[in-house]
């Protein structure tokens, strides 16, 4: 029978079932500062060991600061938090990318940049973008602490399956359209509840079209559709980009594994429970407007009405996020200016995504109104490869401050985040009330359109601009 | 956990559709490497005027008085009713820690994000899709001076207003272990040899997973 790329891994993951209720095995567990400790505790306190060790892969993200690493955590309690991971990690023998490792990074930028991401895995990490993994024909799914430890000390999941849906994005898009535009104008068409209960595989040419990074930019963003797993079927972008990463397989086992991936693609003919098809080449840059990703418009449209909402319940939604965001209706997205800029975060903080932004402000300087403009990237070895290229110094050429790997003002658990009524471009997922700091307003938008703001002060058109 | 069988109580009326886990509970507050004391900062940023940081004492600062939970007549609620898509964003368990430490047991709303959801079983807090017609329905029947009260009987799956009963639907193996209070880990534990052959299985068939 035709099967989908979901159900292929979904089956073969299969200990036992009960009911439509799936014990399914995990093969990889990620595992990240904030969502981990009381997972321990409860272990410790059951007094039960872990199942896998090997499975797991550990790295402090959150809280870590940007600047001045040498001086540690000056925060007591982002501090304890850290240390607790390391101590977990010590007491469990785990693999571990401490804070001052050269590898340690955001924890969906280093899975796949050490091969521990491989296709046909079972992934799980305490965070809801652990969906990125997905672009590499693996089922990888955000959870939460509790079964962060059943994880431990079971080495499965307790699940019922998902639905499936398959977003087909053909065409191609066009010059300097990203895989963040596509992923905002996805969700700006399905909403940010549009994929819950549902698996979504994202295929067609223009996804094909995308590489690795695009492709786990907008898998990435398959949470914020409400999806908790996006996919991608596996091609021979997916093998050589694995290929010779540390955690990767090697000789003997690299040619079988290769061989046994090819088949991680959905059958010709399989049926879905819901299919979706766009044309890629009417995607436009994208910008959030509002306090839900779904909030969304293309850069030169103008700020939609409330009124013109067909839900009564989305036009108070509306009316409040314009109230919140300092925003009027009608109003075109290109009159925003802007006082911060953000380009980091898992969905793009990878090199491809500084390299864009690196081309856009080459030898040009970031606007007078622009008090803050950061560039994180989302690992240590993104940040050597970066500065191999002198992107750093494109970037602080033009006014950008370059800092080290972490999550930093995607959610503004270090010392980077918004004042009290700043606007900012940022890069990063989530645009909702306070994300980047409380009383903050975010914009969420792709590398290129980030640097171009940087550039103009306001939004403007990437395309414009050269 | 604590089990859940059957619970009374005043409903709090969240007006407000996409409730995100960052709203639920603000990030700075997600340091701690407990699952208790998160209740004086359910909701921060909307319930005080202030910025709110975590070890301050909450009752001194400055409440929102428009903020439905500190409304009086709300102020013992133990049912959160609230709009589509609840719990959406970060896989945060803090947000189920958070409302349950404030008291909360039940939630209802049209719709829920999936990975809140499944957290709150896991804590003994039990969420409830209902339609959309009820959600305005009982919105409504909260506004009234004397506020909404309501029954929540698990085992025989109904919501009680008085006189009306309506019916929901809920997954049997999550029923089950809210009604017992039990912790799925020991229920997989059971099933050890299980997995063990499983996994000895699965990695002779793919053995470059092994590491
Ligand atoms: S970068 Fe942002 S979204 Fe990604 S893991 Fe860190 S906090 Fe979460």
């Amino acid at each position: 029978m035709a099967t989908t790329l979901y159900e292929k891994i979904f089956n073969r993951h299969v200990v036992r079932e009960d009911n439509d209720t799936y014990l399914i095995y995990i093969d990889r567990h990620l595992i990240h500062e904030v969502t981990s400790p009381q997972a321990f505790e409860g272990l410790r306190l059951a007094n039960r060991p872990i199942w896998r060790a090997n499975s797991i892969l550990a790295v402090p993200d959150h809280n870590v600061p940007t600047t001045d690493r040498k001086k540690g955590i000056l925060d007591p309690i982002s501090k304890i938090q850290v240390e607790t991971l390391d101590n977990n990690c010590d007491a469990y023998k785990l693999t571990q990318f401490k804070m001052d490792d050269e590898r340690q990074g955001i924890v969906h930028v280093i899975g796949p940049e050490q091969g521990s991401t491989l296709p046909g895995m079972t992934i799980v990490c305490g965070d809801s973008h652990t969906s990125t993994h997905g672009a590499f024909g693996a089922l990888a799914m955000g959870i939460g602490t509790s079964e962060v430890e059943h994880v431990l000390a079971t080495q499965c999941l307790i699940v019922r399956k998902f639905k499936t849906m398959q977003i087909n994005v053909n065409g191609v898009v066009g010059k300097h359209i990203t895989a963040k535009d596509v992923a905002l104008h996805i969700i700006g068409q399905i909403g940010t509840a549009g994929g819950t209960g549902y698996a979504i595989e994202f295929s067609g040419s223009a996804i094909r079209g995308l590489s690795m990074e695009g492709r786990m930019t907008l898998c990435n963003m398959a949470i914020e559709a409400g999806s908790r797993a996006g996919l991608v079927g596996v091609d021979s972008k997916t093998i050589s980009y694995l290929k010779d990463r540390p955690f990767s397989p090697k000789e003997e086992l690299w040619e079988q594994a290769v061989e046994s991936w090819k088949e991680l693609i959905s059958d010709e003919g399989a049926a879905f429970d819901k299919v979706i098809n766009m044309e890629a080449s009417s995607i436009e840059p994208q910008v959030t407007w509002g306090t839900s990703p779904e909030m969304v418009c293309g850069i030169n449209e103008n700020i939609p009405c409330p009124e013109a909402e067909k839900k009564e319940s989305n036009q108070k939604g509306y009316q409040r996020a314009l109230d919140y965001m300092g925003l009027k209706e009608s109003m075109p997205i290109t009159d925003i200016t802007l006082d911060k800029i953000f380009i980091g975060s898992c969905t793009n903080s990878r090199i491809e995504d500084l390299r864009a932004a690196a081309q856009v402000v080459k030898a040009k300087k970031i606007a007078k109104n622009i008090k803050l403009a950061l560039v994180v990237p989302g690992s240590g070895l993104v940040k050597a490869q970066a500065e191999k290229e002198g992107l750093d110094k494109i970037f602080i050429d033009a006014g950008f401050e370059w800092r080290d790997p972490g999550c930093s003002m995607c959610l503004a658990m270090n010392a980077d985040r918004l004042e009290r009524g700043e606007r900012c471009a940022s890069t990063s997922n989530r645009n909702f009330e306070g994300r980047q700091g409380q009383g903050g307003r975010t914009h969420l938008v792709s590398p290129q359109m980030a640097a171009a703001a940087a550039i103009h002060g306001k939004f403007i058109d990437v395309r414009e601009l050269e | 956990m604590l089990p859940l069988i059957r619970h009374e109580g005043v409903v709090i009326p969240l007006d407000r559709s996409n409730v995100d886990t960052d709203a639920i509970i603000p990030k700075q507050f997600l340091k701690s490497i407990k699952k208790s004391g998160f209740g004086p900062n359910l909701f921060d940023e909307w319930r005080y005027l202030d910025q709110g940081e975590p070890g301050e004492d909450s009752t001194l600062r400055k409440i929102n008085p428009d903020f439905v939970l500190n409304k009086p007549q709300f102020a013992k609620g133990t049912i959160l009713l609230a709009r589509e898509n609840f719990g959406c964003g970060s896989s945060r368990e803090h947000a189920p820690w958070a409302l349950l430490d404030y008291g909360i047991r039940i939630i209802l709303a049209p719709s829920f994000a999936d990975i809140f959801y499944g957290n709150c079983f896991k804590n003994g807090i039990l969420p409830i899709a209902i339609s959309k017609e009820l959600t305005n329905t009982f919105f409504d029947k909260s506004q009234s001076s004397q506020g909404l009260r309501l029954l929540i009987d698990l085992e025989n799956q109904f919501i009680i207003d008085g006189s009306d009963k309506h019916d929901f639907d809920i997954d049997a193996f999550k029923k089950y272990c809210l009604l017992e209070g039990l912790d799925d880990i020991g229920l997989t534990l059971k099933h050890s040899v299980d997995i063990k052959n499983f996994e000895n299985n699965y990695h002779s068939q793919f053995p470059w997973l092994t590491k």
